[in-house]
């Protein structure tokens, strides 16, 4: 069996793999981080987003053997070791983007990619036409289109913390 | 220095306290619960709508690498596993019940849609099993299928069921047909419309799955499992298919990815998973592919009808008549004969004085998936059908279609309402939620944005629906003589401990509704008790004593009413422990948030002191009062509640392309008494969501003969973000008369009230277009059909 050496979460994994075993697979049922979903068989749901050096990606549609080598952030690996959300996770938060919990660690994973592919700043529809590989059942979007556009504020250096939602 | 604690009670926007896991990854769903010597199940599920087994060959499959059983229906019928029960049963017209065929976990001998289960492979790795489930040879004897409602009643269709005649499920009334009649005859105008309501299905973004577990030493069973309500589950699957008594039978539904009512039945998995660890001894997971989902998750709606409304010539609105056809699927699935009936011609009322109303409805088995209650199940039928029909009626009576509602709607002192269907209303004000919406929409000054729209070569419409909805389900004596078997309560416990902190064990699900947040907030509200000490327990039968579980927008209105019941028994238990500490008279013991005081004086004892008290009771009245402060309450409804309200939809169509884009979308909701309004907001956001998806998106399509051509994300349209629009949601607050909190319910409203707004825009859109009728969805090929068929036949 192919053997797969990556790094995940600033950890080192070496893993003997099958030739067909997906990223999210080796991820979820390897190394048991379980935060990455699996929300169809088709690439089209985006639960299963992570970040590989640098870029999103649907570790779905991601052989284990294509990340050899990569680094590899997960939601696991997003907060700071005491605890404290990233910008992206403080703004769901803060603006309800989510309900279920499911496509969630997905889709703060894409938008942390969407707003560094914006560093002069994004429109509203710039952020829903970027959250097209993203579906959400639960909140309709737009508490996630309104979390998103405040952490760019953040994440843009425009703020210090993340704007409070209007009550 | 007195630092005043945030206000984190009934109407505080808290933000939730189930975030920070789900934000961090740390959710724990089904499928990810891993046991030590766990085995992987991969079901077989047929190809075709409707086959004869002649031969399941699973010789091969065994053999397979790390194979360890393949198990089909006779395996099953050796183990004399019953069939999937209903929950509900329907009388037809004559008083007979309905027909009920068998629903086998594994098919016995016929399968009868596509995704029928046949047999399951289990093995050491999922894709183990998966290889070797392909690897079961089966002989099919193809028969001929029908998917189509109207189709399986025709003379002749292909029997879903042998014994069935007609397919007919039932054949059922609501109503009184010679007063029907006769209001009729009175009529200066009958508005006549044929409708589809669409098929859709559910899509919950979390696949179902489910893992067995089996202790060979106690004999305990233990069933993680996708669930809306696992108490439910252990009685039916306990009882109707595996038989195991409930002291015996764990289940636990954790984290769920979303419901919308496609998780609240009893699905075969569930038994398949649980049985096969028994037989084997190991847990045996099973967690389904989407592609499972979209032809084994219950479907929703799938109505075809005729609704014909009677009016005088001022427009009052004299009768409704509706017949309907409602498909069923292959089997009846958990709650599915009550949605069409109960959940359906109940609602025909809406917010009108109708008086005299019949609806019949003729429930029909077809070869496709079982369809079920799906996020307003019944209420968004009823809604689309009436309200469509109100504005074809005002258009074909030339009456404004505002004023039309107006003329009709029940007046807000004429409540309780009792309409001509069975329910009635206890509370609501239509006017106030029409005019409120209308102001925030600018429904006056459309007519300049249609005209400016039109500058830009868009055809620009705006729809309005007055909707309103029965929810809050159920009162347990109404829905037993309606014909449901079981009664639809709910329990509660409040559990303060000996410091003071809360735990509460509730019996309704939390599956994104963010239950862990509101209802600490009314514990926070009654008792005082800071949200961060209070924590919610659900989900799981072997820490809450029962429960009926979630859907119906049930949870504050039923769950909630009961931990609003058993905080009552902790103050009244409290008062005595207090009375006794502070020496006075238990009558003149006051309570307010935390503090139990001497009416009158300064002596107080605040709520920690109490349950110290109660817990370690060495100066305690233990001849009067039993130690301990922990009490359960059970509530069950005297009535639905009824939330209503107003929608507004605003769209744009290209007349190039045929796409709805959607402009604006107005929502003032009454939902009772609001206890978080952002969660509110946001249960209300996703509603619409829904409801603009089967306006314009969505469909289920089968072929002819029975193929889900409809069948992953590729084929059916979920919503996406750039498909819509800002919503504005707003709240117009009438209480409910009946339960404790005043509350009626929001996780429907937006599913419910938001199809019809949005057709009647696309028809308001259209207007010179001449439609009168539009089934959901409004694609972008049915608009550019519409709007330049026209136009292509007269350039020919």
């Amino acid at each position: 069996m192919p053997q797969v050496t990556l790094t995940v979460n600033g950890q080192t994994h070496t893993q003997e793999v099958e030739g067909r075993t997906l990223l999210v697979e080796l991820l979820r049922e390897k190394l048991r981080l379980t935060g990455t979903h699996v929300g169809c068989d088709t690439s089209q749901c985006g639960a299963c987003v992570v970040d590989i050096n640098g870029e999103s990606v649907k570790s779905c549609t991601t052989l284990a053997v294509m990340a050899n080598g990569a680094n590899v952030t997960t939601i696991e690996g997003l907060a700071a070791a005491d605890g404290t959300l990233h910008a992206m996770q403080e703004a769901f938060r803060e603006y309800h983007a989510l309900q279920c919990g499911f496509c969630t660690p997905g889709m703060v994973m894409s938008a942390i990619d969407l707003v560094n592919k914006h560093p002069n700043g994004i429109t509203e529809q710039q952020i829903r036409e970027g959250l097209e590989g993203n579906l959400c059942r639960c909140t309709g979007y737009h508490n996630i289109v309104r979390a998103i556009a405040a952490a760019a504020d953040v994440m843009h250096g425009k703020r210090t913390e993340i704007a409070r939602a209007a009550e | 220095m007195n630092v005043v604690a945030p206000f984190e009670g009934i109407g505080a926007s808290l933000r939730r306290k189930e975030d920070f896991r789900f934000l961090r990854g740390r959710g724990a769903y089904t499928d990810d619960f891993n046991r030590q010597g766990q085995l992987h199940a991969w079901i077989l599920r047929s190809p075709h709508a409707h086959a004869r087994l002649t031969s399941v060959d699973t010789a091969a499959a065994a053999k397979m690498p790390g194979v360890v059983a393949v198990f089909t229906g006779a395996d099953m019928a050796k183990d004399n596993i019953g069939g999937l029960p209903c929950g509900w049963q329907i009388h037809n017209k004559d008083g007979s019940p309905m027909a009920e065929p068998a629903h086998p976990v594994l098919a016995a001998d016929k399968v009868r849609h596509v995704g029928d289960p046949i047999a399951v492979a289990i093995a050491a790795t999922r894709e183990q099993a998966r290889d070797a489930a392909e690897a079961i040879a089966v002989s099919y004897d193809v028969l001929p299928a029908v998917a189509n409602t109207l189709d399986a009643v025709k003379p002749g269709a292909p029997a879903v069921h042998d014994g069935v005649g007609g397919n007919l499920c039932y054949d059922w009334h609501i109503g009184d047909k010679a007063v029907l009649d006769a209001a009729f005859a009175q009529a200066a105008k009958i508005v006549s419309l044929d409708m589809v309501n669409n098929r859709l299905i559910p899509n919950a973004m979390e696949p179902r799955a489910a893992l067995g577990e089996f202790d060979p030493t106690t004999g305990d069973y233990t069933l993680h499992t996708t669930s809306q309500n696992p108490h439910v589950i252990r009685l039916l699957m306990g009882a109707n298919v595996l038989h195991i008594p409930e002291s015996k039978l764990r289940v636990v539904a954790p984290d769920v990815g979303g419901g919308f009512g496609s998780k609240i039945y009893h699905y075969a998995e569930e038994a398949i998973v649980t049985w096969s660890a028994g037989k084997l001894g190991r847990p045996v997971k099973w967690t389904a592919d989407r592609s499972e989902s979209f032809m084994s998750d219950a479907h929703g709606r799938d109505h075809v009808s005729n609704a014909q409304l009677a009016l005088d010539a001022n427009g009052k609105i004299l009768g409704l008549k509706v017949h309907t056809y409602a498909n069923m699927g292959a089997y009846l699935s958990t709650f599915a004969p009550c949605v069409p009936t109960y959940l359906y011609a109940t609602l025909l009322a809406g917010t009108y004085t109708t008086p005299v109303i019949y609806c019949e409805v003729k429930a029909v088995f077809t070869n496709t998936v079982p369809v079920d209650a799906y996020r307003g199940a019944g209420r968004p039928e009823a809604t689309f059908l009436l309200e469509r029909l109100m504005d074809v009626a005002a258009q074909e009576t030339g009456i404004d279609r505002v004023e039309l509602r107006r003329r009709n709607f029940i007046q807000p002192d004429q409540f309780p309402y009792q309409t001509p269907v069975a329910l009635q209303y206890d509370s609501g004000n239509y006017q106030a939620t029409l005019d409120q919406a209308l102001v925030t929409a600018d429904w006056a000054g459309f007519e300049s944005r249609r005209a400016e729209a039109a500058k830009r070569g868009k055809l620009r419409g705006i729809g309005i629906s007055t909707y309103l909805e029965a929810c809050g389900i159920a009162p347990s004596a109404v829905v037993g003589s309606l014909g449901a078997r079981a009664g639809l309560y709910e329990v509660g416990t409040i559990r303060v401990h000996p410091t003071g902190s809360v735990t509460v064990l509730t019996g309704a699900h939390s599956h994104g509704q963010g239950h862990e947040t509101t209802f600490a907030q009314l514990v926070a509200d009654k008792l005082g008790v800071p949200t961060a000490q209070v924590d919610i327990v659900h989900g799981d039968t072997a820490k809450v004593p029962f429960g009926m579980g979630t859907y119906g927008s049930r949870s504050l209105a039923v769950g909630g009413s009961a931990m609003m019941k058993a905080m009552d028994k902790i103050i009244a238990k409290g008062k005595r422990i207090a009375a006794h500490l502070m020496e006075a008279s238990v009558d003149d013991i006051e309570f307010d948030r935390g503090t139990f005081r001497v009416a009158g004086t300064d002596k107080t004892k605040a709520l920690v002191d109490i349950s110290v008290a109660a817990y370690v009771p060495h100066n305690y009245p233990i001849d009067e009062i039993e130690p301990g402060l922990e009490e359960t309450a059970f509530y069950d409804p005297k009535n639905f509640t009824y939330p209503g309200g107003c929608h507004i939809a605003e769209v744009e169509i290209c007349p190039e392309t045929g796409k709805v884009s959607m402009v604006n979308f107005t929502a003032v909701d009454d939902v009772g008494r609001v206890i978080n309004p952002m969660i509110v907001e946001g249960q209300v956001q996703g509603g619409i969501a829904q409801g603009i998806g089967q306006a314009l998106l969505e469909t289920c399509v089968y072929d002819a003969d029975g193929q889900l051509l409809s069948g992953s994300m590729m084929d059916y349209t979920m919503p996406r973000a750039d498909d819509l629009a800002p919503v504005s949601v707003a709240t117009h607050t009438t209480l409910c008369t009946h339960n404790p909190l005043g509350v009626k319910g929001c996780g429907e409203v937006g599913a419910i009230g938001s199809p019809p707004a949005v057709i009647n825009a696309v028809v308001d859109a259209l207007r010179d277009y001449g439609v009168r009728s539009l089934d959901m969805p409004a694609t972008p090929a049915k608009m550019w059909q519409i709007i330049n068929g026209g136009r292509r036949m007269a350039a020919e």
